[in-house]
């Protein structure tokens, strides 16, 4: 696979001083599904503002589509696609008209057919005629969609998709991806969802205050926030772990009260029945159970513990 | 210089025209039913008294600075309006991450307000043959003229609306300076007709170029000699355009 975007030391400095981005490297293929994960404030919005020419890098390079998006923008850009998180509108417009403007702004010459395309595949078609102001939110964030897609972008990105929308028209965008995807469009979507990285990515990017953490494939990612703990609270307090429970991951925990097992919810057998029955073979009694599953949070603090210790 | 992307060019200026359209009765019937106030008013009760200015009749004499006042008014809100709007809605995000370039924008905004004010300022210029007799010197320096004045008020419209953080902002620099110097600038009367010092301190208005060199398009004479009115419409558009182009290499408002 042919790399699609090309990012090199990319910086971003604020005139207020504040550092959003400290030197991004990153390598997108074309045609995969790439999320960039993190939380709110880590920089995912400006590193797409700066790709999409709508803000300006402070050092560092972008290549998209084997141009420069400051040498030569109209190259980079006319490969581009941009969906913003804000649902922004021309409200008196009819839906036909915004998305035939939007094509003619990137240089395209009308075509009826390929914007009828595009409407029907977002189910749109019966409401062209509609101005835009009379449609609900998840339409309208269809029309900022059909907009982005009617000059033919190599690339798409996506930011925050599914961000203020409800569980339903969460599936559809998730499906609607699903469905770009197939045409051959390379999608960069941000989200601070960790099922939604899951459901639709290849890829998975996770990026916090200004810095790529990791870039890895979704499975091995997975794998990682897979992990879930099983805290055991016991009856009594053990002086030791017994030998009988080395074939487990345990931990002897809060003053031998407790017993720590973090097991892969991904695996066939994740362990947790047999501890338990192994417990009671034992005669260790417990009075309480709890699971907890490594989050997001967890990861950042991890990876950020790794960067320390490096 | 980048000129290229003509499709995006064409989007634009259909998109403003559009807007436009959207509120054609009340665009295009205001200034008519404004002209007619004006006439009735200055025309026909005060002119009745002051038959003539400098050898002009007074209500053709106030045709031009009638129409330049419109135009004025018309160019700044348009294309201020036009750039501020995607500002506010943030549909900004559209136009800075396509193909264009910062000449293509101005010519597609600017342009559209431009045609918008021409065919109000023509609006005005048929309605007032209605009411008076008006003889034009040089016809096709009056088109001429027009045009300038569109344009290099578009341009200063549009910085404006590139400038602005508010309406408040929007509506500040129309009311509170262009009005006052349109009014002050001889629309109704001529610089002749003031008394010393006044007469000196109306010559620091830029607006009394213009309005005299548009009257001297119509009655061959004007306050001023016709060479400095275009030399102030030259200076006004090699400003607005100097501006212009610092906007879009710094990237001022309208880039983070």
């Amino acid at each position: 696979m042919a790399s699609i975007i090309r990012i090199e030391g990319l910086t971003k400095r604020y005139a207020s001083g504040f550092e959003a981005l400290k030197g991004i490297d990153l390598t997108i293929e074309e045609g995969e599904i790439f999320a960039l994960l993190g939380p709110n404030g880590a920089g995912k919005t400006t590193m797409i503002s700066i790709i999409c020419g709508i803000a300006r890098p402070t050092g560092g390079a972008v290549v998209v589509a084997g141009h420069d998006i400051i040498r030569d923008y109209r190259g980079a850009r006319s490969a581009i696609g941009l969906v913003p998180q804000e649902l922004s509108t021309d409200q008196f417009e009819r839906v036909i008209d915004t998305v035939n403007f939007s094509r003619g702004l990137f240089g395209k010459p009308r075509d009826d057919a390929h914007v009828e395309k595009i409407l029907r595949d977002l189910s749109l078609w019966d409401k062209r005629h509609n101005k835009i102001l009379e449609l609900s939110g998840g339409m309208k964030r269809r029309v900022m969609i059909a907009k982005a897609l009617s000059h033919e972008p190599r690339v798409l990105f996506l930011d925050e998709p599914t961000a203020g929308v409800d569980v339903e028209l969460r599936r559809d965008m998730w499906k609607l991806i699903g469905e770009l995807r197939k045409t051959g469009v390379t999608i960069i979507l941000t989200t601070h969802y960790i099922e939604e990285a899951e459901e639709m990515a290849d890829r998975v990017g996770v990026i916090n205050k200004g810095e790529l953490m990791l870039v890895e494939e979704k499975t091995a990612l997975m794998k990682k926030l897979g992990k879930k703990t099983l805290s055991v609270l016991l009856a009594e307090p053990i002086a030791a772990l017994p030998p009988e429970l080395a074939e487990w991951d345990v931990a002897l925990g809060a003053d031998g009260q407790q017993i720590d097992y973090v097991f892969d919810t991904q695996a066939e057998r994740t362990g947790v029945s047999s501890l338990l029955r192994r417990l009671g073979d034992l005669g260790i009694g417990y009075k309480d159970l709890n699971t907890r599953q490594s989050s997001l949070e967890d990861i950042f603090v991890s990876l950020v513990h790794q960067e320390k210790a490096a | 210089m980048s000129l290229r992307n003509f499709h995006a060019i064409a989007s634009i200026y259909k998109f403003e025209l559009h807007r436009f359209g959207r509120t054609l009765l009340t665009g295009l019937l205001v200034p008519v039913i404004t002209t007619s106030l004006y006439f009735v008013v200055f025309g026909g009760a005060i002119g009745s008294r002051m038959t003539e200015v400098d050898g002009i009749p007074y209500a053709a004499f106030i045709v031009p600075g009638l129409i330049m006042m419109s135009m004025f008014t018309e160019s700044i809100f348009n294309a201020s309006f036009g750039i501020y709007m995607p500002k506010f809605t943030g549909t900004i995000y559209e136009l800075l991450s396509a193909p264009v370039s910062a000449t293509e924008t101005i010519i597609a905004y600017v342009g559209a307000a431009a045609t918008k004010s021409l065919i109000v300022g023509t609006i005005i210029f048929v309605t007032a043959h209605l009411f008076v007799d008006l003889p034009v010197a040089h016809p096709f320096a009056m088109a001429g003229f027009m045009v300038l004045i569109a344009v290099s008020f578009c341009l200063f419209g549009f910085i404006l609306g590139i400038w602005a953080q508010s309406f408040e902002q929007l509506q500040v620099i129309p009311l509170l300076l262009i009005m006052p110097m349109t009014f002050l600038g001889g629309a109704f009367y001529s610089v002749h007709m003031l008394a010393e010092p006044w007469r000196t301190v109306t010559l620091f208005n830029p607006i009394v170029y213009l309005i005299s060199g548009f009257r001297w398009t119509f009655f061959g004479r004007g306050d001023v000699a016709i060479e400095f009115s275009l030399l102030f419409i030259a200076a006004m558009l090699a400003v607005c355009l100097g501006i212009i182009g610092w906007v879009f290499r710094s990237g001022y408002r309208l880039k983070k």
